[in-house]
């Protein structure tokens, strides 16, 4: 495939931005506007625009891990995440916060079970979309 | 009692690690358990004996009262102990019977937890225990059966054993049901303590459907069919499930049941007739066959009959019978099976007139072959025969049945003794006969059962009171509801019984020596197997599959449209109805005092929305379906939902990017609905819009509860630590919804994966 050479820079200049704003999300969807899902779905939709500039094999090698394997960790992160409530004896799932910050950032399982919804959702986006581009490349 | 019920259950678990320990010895090791068994249900004998049952309760779900309950009274006692006894014959002897087959530890696994659930039938005190352990033995009885699953008669003939016990499973839990709901207990101390249900209105109910389930368990006819075919199971399964104990589980809850069921008329003319019947039934198709196991099996369906019949009887002579024949038959059956397992592996046939002159080569098994015949053939001074003449005794006192039954129970008789002789003479007597196999004696392992079975057979004939003071009274006084004086013995001098005794064993020898004859005269009567249950049943699973075709081609017909009409109309129809059969038509419609932009963008979304529908450019379509999802998006927007919005305006823009990459794969579009089509998709559509209009409508001004998001909002932070409540709730406050919504997400991924790489792959 490939698109126009517009397209193609637009593409390159937009992807780091997306992903940064994708990040931005995920950490601050806690207390404004944000979170894992919705940050998923604006890091799929850079991986997106980055099949239709170029095509799915480049944009695969930009995303370096399998998407079905990001899948997998995040399902495993997501259910993880509900574990250290069980260790003091309260519900599965339960929110546990620890003292560590980094910056605004505090460690706490909400965190680590968004990070897993996130990975979940690009997992899931990219490997619909990787399905289906390639097909169509063949 | 618990921990006895279930640890058959457990060591089954463990059975293919012991197998990997003990190897070859694993029966041996194995047996230990139903052997230790053994010996703990004989620690109760005392007690029982003295005339004290027992109820134990374990309690299994304290919230809805469900309570594991043990009863332990002379019949279940009785059952526990022959289900273990020869359960440990049973295991040790396959050691030596599949020694070498590839799938043993199998074996060993289902065959202990068949055992489990036995003893768990019979000891049960709750009735859906019971009926849990029942369908137990069921499902452990399919496997065993179909234990050889790569030859298809195996697996067709586990199939019919388990279509035709499970259906009457289900009849039975209906019963089951009926009858703690008419006598006020699941238990079955207190059902039997309760009077009895003969006079109830519900009687012929509870009585058709419990019979249902015990006639498909114990093969009564016309139900016996299946029996003789789950021959296909290995020589111990046949010895102890379709002979010993399983197919005796249907007797044993009718007989648990008499007190409480056994006083009326329908009973004694059902299980009166159908046993004797039955039993005659068996024993013709028995001198029918020349299989060894098909002819005990037939004469295990008439034992089966043989004990159906005398339950039916119901008085206290018959009861006695019962159990004493239940005993006696347990013994020489058992034994008699493993015999004919021996004989089978030794000679590699299963054709009685090919085996001849093995006496020579096998003499153990020919002496202990003998010793079960003679008592299955009812001749002193084995067990069996004192089982006979108390038979002959309670036919006789059949009341207005006497004459059919003592007719039936003669012709039986002197059937079973041509069957004594064709299963323990023919094989080893006569001039000697080329086998497939090199005949020698059976192992230790293979020995061990018939020995101890049958001298059992011979001592409780020669020391009757021996059986009657530690079994039989005890198991009669459960059975009959009260105890009862007697005593057994050899000699009851010269009367009717005895005399019809000696008449069957001449009718029996006669035709034991004419038996080849007979068996060909008897063949002609096959033209009867086409009109018979088998063929029926075999009927009857053509058109179960005819009817699921028929129903699959109906609901899975593979259309699109025909999906969603079904799912668009339901909707309709269950929503439509609740909501105007509760509300009425008029719905709270009030003045519109909307914004004049929240009007403008409703307006859009009609028109996109429309345009979508009608369009016949599809790049169209997909832009005004984003023009819908983008307007609803500023529609969250506008009601300060500014989470919902990102999230809508990103999935539309996905799916925008999804449906370019499908588009370029559809054909040229093309106009297939034709102008009737379209209107009725303009209905059905219609009528879909107004019923979530007004759901919709009545929804806002309906409030059954107060809306938990007041608890949420307050929540967030103090609780959530987040001030962005729908995140909150996301992550924290129903993070297990959103787990289970990620697996989800990813298994439609996969889904969507599969199905494009598959349809690639078949491309090429």
């Amino acid at each position: 495939m490939g698109g126009s050479l517009i397209l193609q820079t637009a593409a390159r200049a937009l992807l780091p931005l997306l992903l940064l704003l994708s990040v931005f999300l995920l950490l601050r969807g806690h207390d404004e506007p944000g979170g894992g899902f919705i940050a998923g779905l604006v890091a799929s939709s850079a991986f997106a625009l980055y099949v239709f500039a170029y095509d799915a094999a480049t944009s695969r090698r930009l995303l370096t891990v399998d998407s079905r394997t990001m899948m997998g960790v995040g399902l495993l992160l997501g259910a993880l995440a509900g574990l250290p409530a069980m260790f003091r004896g309260e519900a599965y799932l339960a929110a546990q916060w620890w003292d560590v910050s980094l910056g605004p950032i505090s460690l706490n399982t909400p965190l680590i079970f968004d990070i897993g919804v996130y990975l979940v959702v690009i997992g899931t986006v990219m490997t619909i979309v990787f399905a289906l581009a390639e097909a169509e490349e063949n | 009692m618990l921990i006895a019920v279930l640890s058959g259950f457990i060591v089954a678990a463990l059975a293919p690690w012991v197998f990997r320990l003990a190897g070859g010895r694993t029966g041996w090791v194995l047996g230990l358990l139903p052997a230790a068994l053994t010996v703990y249900f004989a620690t109760w004998v005392p007690q029982i004996a003295a005339g004290d049952p027992e109820v134990i309760v374990y309690p299994w779900i304290p919230g809805l009262d469900i309570n594991m309950s043990f009863l332990v009274d002379g019949l279940s006692l009785l059952f526990a102990l022959l289900i273990s006894l020869i359960g440990t014959f049973i295991v040790i002897y396959a050691g030596g019977y599949l020694a070498g087959h590839r799938d043993l530890p199998r074996f060993y696994v289902v065959i202990l937890a068949f055992m489990a659930s036995m003893l768990g039938l019979v000891l049960a005190d709750n009735l859906i225990a019971m009926f849990v352990f029942w369908e137990l033995t069921s499902i452990t009885s399919y496997l065993l059966i179909g234990f050889s699953h790569e030859e298809e008669k195996s697996r067709k003939c586990a199939l019919q054993g388990l279509l035709v016990t499970v259906a009457g499973g289900l009849a039975l839990l209906a019963g089951l049901i009926l009858l703690a709901t008419v006598a006020g207990s699941y238990e079955f101390s207190e059902i039997l303590a309760g009077e009895s249900l003969g006079e109830h209105s519900a009687y012929g109910g509870i009585l058709l459907l419990i019979l249902l389930g015990t006639f498909t368990k114990s093969a009564q006819v016309p139900f016996h069919f299946w029996l003789p075919n789950a021959m296909a199971a290995p020589t111990p399964v046949s010895a102890y499930l379709h002979s010993a104990t399983m197919v005796k589980a249907g007797v044993y809850l009718m007989a648990r049941l008499h007190p409480t069921l056994g006083d009326t008329n329908a009973w004694l003319i059902t299980l009166g007739l159908i046993g004797a019947i039955t039993m005659f039934t068996g024993t013709v198709m028995a001198v029918r066959s020349t299989e060894i196991k098909r002819v005990l099996a037939y004469s295990t369906v008439m034992a089966l009959g043989t004990l159906t019949m005398l339950l039916g009887i119901g008085t206290e002579g018959a009861i006695i019978a019962m159990i004493a024949f239940l005993l006696a038959h347990s013994l020489y059956k058992g034994a008699l099976f493993l015999v004919a397992g021996a004989l089978d592996h030794e000679t590699g046939t299963k054709d009685i007139t090919k085996m001849g002159g093995l006496a020579r080569a096998m003499p153990w098994t020919m002496v202990f072959a003998s010793i079960a015949a003679l008592s299955l053939a009812g001749i002193p001074p084995l067990f069996g025969f004192v089982a006979k003449e108390l038979m002959f005794e309670a036919a006789l006192g059949a009341a207005w049945l006497a004459p059919v039954l003592t007719v039936l129970a003669v012709a039986s008789a002197m059937l079973v003794v041509a069957i004594a002789g064709i299963v323990a003479i023919r094989p080893f007597h006569g001039p000697r006969k080329a086998t497939p196999k090199e005949p020698h004696e059976a192992s230790w392992a293979m020995l061990l059962g018939p020995i101890v079975l049958g001298s059992l057979g011979l001592a409780f004939g020669l020391v009757p009171v021996l059986a009657d003071s530690l079994f039989v009274q005890a198991g009669v006084a459960a059975v009959y509801g009260e105890e009862v004086d007697f005593y057994l013995s050899l000699w009851h001098g010269i009367n009717l019984p005895l005399l019809l005794s000696l008449v069957s064993l001449a009718g029996g020898i006669f035709i034991y020596l004419n038996w080849d004859g007979v068996r060909e005269r008897l063949a002609r009567t096959s033209v009867i197997d086409r009109f018979g249950m088998e063929r029926g049943y075999d009927k009857a699973m053509r058109g179960l599959e005819r009817l699921a075709d028929w129903q699959t081609r109906v609901l899975q017909n593979g259309y699109m449209r025909n999906y969603l009409y079904t799912i668009l109309i339901a909707t309709v129809v269950l929503v439509g109805y609740t909501l105007f059969g509760r509300y009425g038509l008029a719905p709270p419609l009030t003045a519109v005092d909307g914004l004049p932009h929240e009007l403008l963008i409703a307006a859009l979304l009609v028109v996109a929305a429309v345009f979508v529908a009608s369009t016949h450019s599809r790049l169209g379509a997909v832009a005004s379906l984003g023009i819908v999802g983008f307007s609803v998006a500023l529609i969250y927007v506008l009601f300060s939902a500014p989470d919902l919005g990102i999230t809508q305006v990103l999935i539309e823009t996905l799916t925008v990017i999804l449906l370019v990459l499908v588009l370029f794969r559809l054909p040229d579009f093309v106009d297939f609905s034709s102008t009737r089509d379209r209107l009725r998709d303009l209905v059905v559509g219609g009528l879909v819009g107004l019923t979530f209009f007004f759901l919709v409508l009545f929804a806002i001004d309906v409030q059954y509860f107060d809306p938990i998001s007041q608890y949420f909002v307050e929540e967030s932070v103090p609780g959530g630590k987040g001030r962005n409540i729908v995140n909150v709730i996301l992550v924290d406050f129903r993070a297990l919804d959103t787990l289970g919504e990620i697996y989800v997400l990813a298994l439609a991924a996969i889904g969507v994966y599969a199905m494009v790489k598959l349809r690639a792959e078949d491309r090429h």
